[in-house]
């Protein structure tokens, strides 16, 4: 059980990281955006593409470090892709919400435009990678080290949760410290109020893709190091991400944090009398309770 | 192809694209005259193929239940199965409603979105529900002696455009009564509906489990005419997402935009199969995900160019004003 727990804080994490960028879109540019989970295989993918293919064209040495699975390629591939995926959130943006946005369109066109923007980055990533799983690096997992209590955990997974802890406190520390940060919240809070103070709206909205995005992307490319890549990934991931960010308040990345560990803490938990096929599943019953008993979120207002 | 060969092609072409003009009559209910942003619709497909599959056929007995589960058989008539169908999918529809609806409308797009994951899910993994992956098979038809099987699906073509009329008839005429002017009052402005005294929840619930029922009625005359159902087969692309194309393209809030959107793209959709038979080889392979794609990027256009579609709403509101 302590075991589950632990692997369920990894998935969390990773859950969380999407989550985070999904509840700052939703309470920033105000619509479920159904395509960030399309954003967390995009990472995954682009950085398979820089560890497996352009690396080796430009001679980074494939190592690996000390006991990971990985090395300099990832480091170098890493932020790379998150840049990418941050680039390609702006972009649907640009292309596809600006123009909704100027339209004054409904929330549910933008949500129903996210949906579209969803199987389309899919199909891109399935057309050029096709349907197989993948692998940062093909053959046999790490020996996993032994913990106090019996917890086996591989050293990767240590790292994963390392990374996580520093893209949040970076976050938390972009916020509460910059000007855009303050902004960003500012517009999340009242978006009339901010306008109205001469905060430039689309600059904010861009930011919003843009941090959304990367760290979707890191999301993406830490389950693939975890545990495989597949282009119907990040589609499995929604209903998790969703479930996160309403559990922790539409809008509240702290919540939006709290929100991935308790879903991926209780989706991994449930293995253990269920079948894993339904981890899906427990995210959704998970989410349409706390719609039953509390639809603000645990820190949501009355 | 010889001229009979290529009658046949268009007939199946006009089942199959007359089987979702059925779902994008349900979608039009729900979307283009309330408002209700349901994304589950191969939950809903789902349900309803299965329901008719198992009314209609018989319990397996013997040798032949070893390799076949279903909990239930029922082997009734083909008409019991759909009216069945349309009945638990509106149960279903109804208890997604319940936490939902009083939500704002992203919420009922997540909670379909989700249920149709888990029924896709459930389908899949408990074998003694439905036969797991391995789905349902032989399915009846009805009317299947009349004629030679070769020929069936004529017949059949005749009992979708049949039910296809009903459905369509029947929505029209509820839509222009006082009960679907509150529909549309509902999907112009909430507030102002709530404060005429109407009742929000129950006349949304009502359009959700009314379309629900005619995706439940879809459902089933797809698994009559395929005579097999898999759970894979219900899949967000299939299920969902080309009916939505479907429903933007013809004309939301418009019956006949719903319908001719249904053929309209269906006849994209198979156009575009023609199209990457001249892809080479390498690329065949995933000439399913070009052809996804294409469909992807029209949505987009549409909405952005011509969110109302070809057709667009009819504004009359009854046929003794103008």
């Amino acid at each position: 059980m302590l075991e589950l727990t632990t692997y369920g804080v990894v998935l969390g994490s990773i859950i969380a990281l999407g989550a985070i960028g999904l509840s700052m879109v939703y309470g920033i540019v105000r619509f479920a955006n159904f395509a960030h989970g399309e954003f967390m295989t995009a990472g995954a993918y682009i950085a398979l593409f820089m560890v497996t293919g352009v690396s080796s064209w430009i001679g980074i040495p494939d190592n690996t470090f000390a006991s990971l699975s990985f090395g300099w390629r990832m480091v170098f591939a890493f932020p790379f892709s998150m840049a990418c995926v941050a680039g390609i959130a702006i972009l649907f943006d640009r292309i596809l919400y600006r123009k909704l946005r100027a339209k004054k369109s409904g929330p549910v066109m933008f949500a129903m435009s996210s949906l579209g923007a969803s199987f389309i980055i899919r199909m891109v990533l399935l057309i050029i990678w096709g349907a197989d799983y993948r692998f940062y690096r093909p053959g046999l997992m790490r020996p996993a080290l032994q913990l106090p209590w019996g917890i086996k955990i591989r050293p990767d997974q240590i790292l994963i949760l390392c990374v996580v802890l520093f893209l949040v406190v970076a976050l938390h520390l972009f916020l509460q410290n910059t000007k855009m940060g303050k902004a960003m919240r500012a517009t999340a809070d009242n978006a009339e109020l901010a306008l109205i103070t001469g905060i430039d709206t689309e600059r904010i909205i861009i930011w919003t893709w843009g941090i959304g995005g990367a760290l979707a992307a890191a999301g993406g490319i830490l389950y693939g190091i975890d545990v495989q890549i597949h282009g119907e990934m990040g589609w499995n991931f929604l209903i998790p991400l969703f479930a996160a960010a309403i559990l922790g308040s539409i809008g509240n990345i702290y919540g939006a944090l709290i929100g991935g560990l308790t879903i991926g803490i209780a989706q991994q938990l449930s293995t253990a009398f269920m079948l894993p096929t339904y981890k899906l599943a427990v995210a959704f019953v998970i989410m349409i309770v706390i719609l039953f008993i509390r639809p603000q979120g645990i820190f949501g207002k009355e | 192809m010889e001229i009979g060969g290529i009658i046949a092609y268009l007939v199946s072409f006009a089942i199959m694209a007359g089987i979702y003009a059925v779902f994008c009559l349900g979608l039009n209910i729900q979307w283009g005259y309330t408002g209700l942003f349901n994304i589950g619709i191969a939950g809903f497909f789902c349900i309803g193929a299965y329901a008719s599959a198992m009314i209609t056929t018989p319990k397996p007995t013997g040798i032949y239940a070893q390799y076949v589960h279903q909990i239930f058989g029922l082997n009734l008539p083909f008409i019991v199965g759909i009216v069945g169908a349309a009945i638990i999918c509106g149960v279903i529809a109804f208890l997604i409603g319940i936490p939902t609806l009083k939500l704002g409308e992203d919420y009922l797009a997540i909670a379909t979105l989700g249920i149709a994951e888990a029924i896709r899910l459930v389908f899949n993994n408990e074998h003694w529900l439905a036969n797991g992956p391995r789905g349902l098979m032989g399915l009846p038809q009805p009317l299947q002696g009349l004629v030679d099987a070769k020929d069936y699906n004529y017949i059949y073509l005749i009992i979708i455009v049949i039910i296809m009329v009903v459905i369509y008839l029947s929505i029209e005429r509820v839509i222009r009564s006082p009960w679907g002017r509150v529909l549309r009052g509902i999907r112009e402005d909430e507030v102002s509906a709530a404060m005429s005294g109407k009742d929000i929840f129950h006349f949304k619930m009502q359009s959700l489990v009314f379309g629900s029922m005619v995706m439940g009625i879809g459902g089933a005359l797809y698994a009559h005419y395929t005579k097999s159902i898999s759970p894979d087969v219900f899949t967000p692309l299939y299920g969902t997402f080309i009916i939505w194309v479907m429903l933007m393209a013809g004309g939301s809030g418009n019956n006949k935009g719903a319908v001719l959107g249904a053929y309209a793209i269906w006849a994209v959709w198979i156009g575009t199969k023609f199209m990457t038979d001249f892809l080479p080889y390498t690329l065949k392979a995933r000439a399913p995900y070009i052809r996804f794609l294409l469909i992807g990027i029209l949505l987009e256009i549409i909405l952005i160019y011509r969110p109302q579609g070809l057709l667009g709403e009819e504004k009359k509101v009854s046929k003794l004003i103008d």
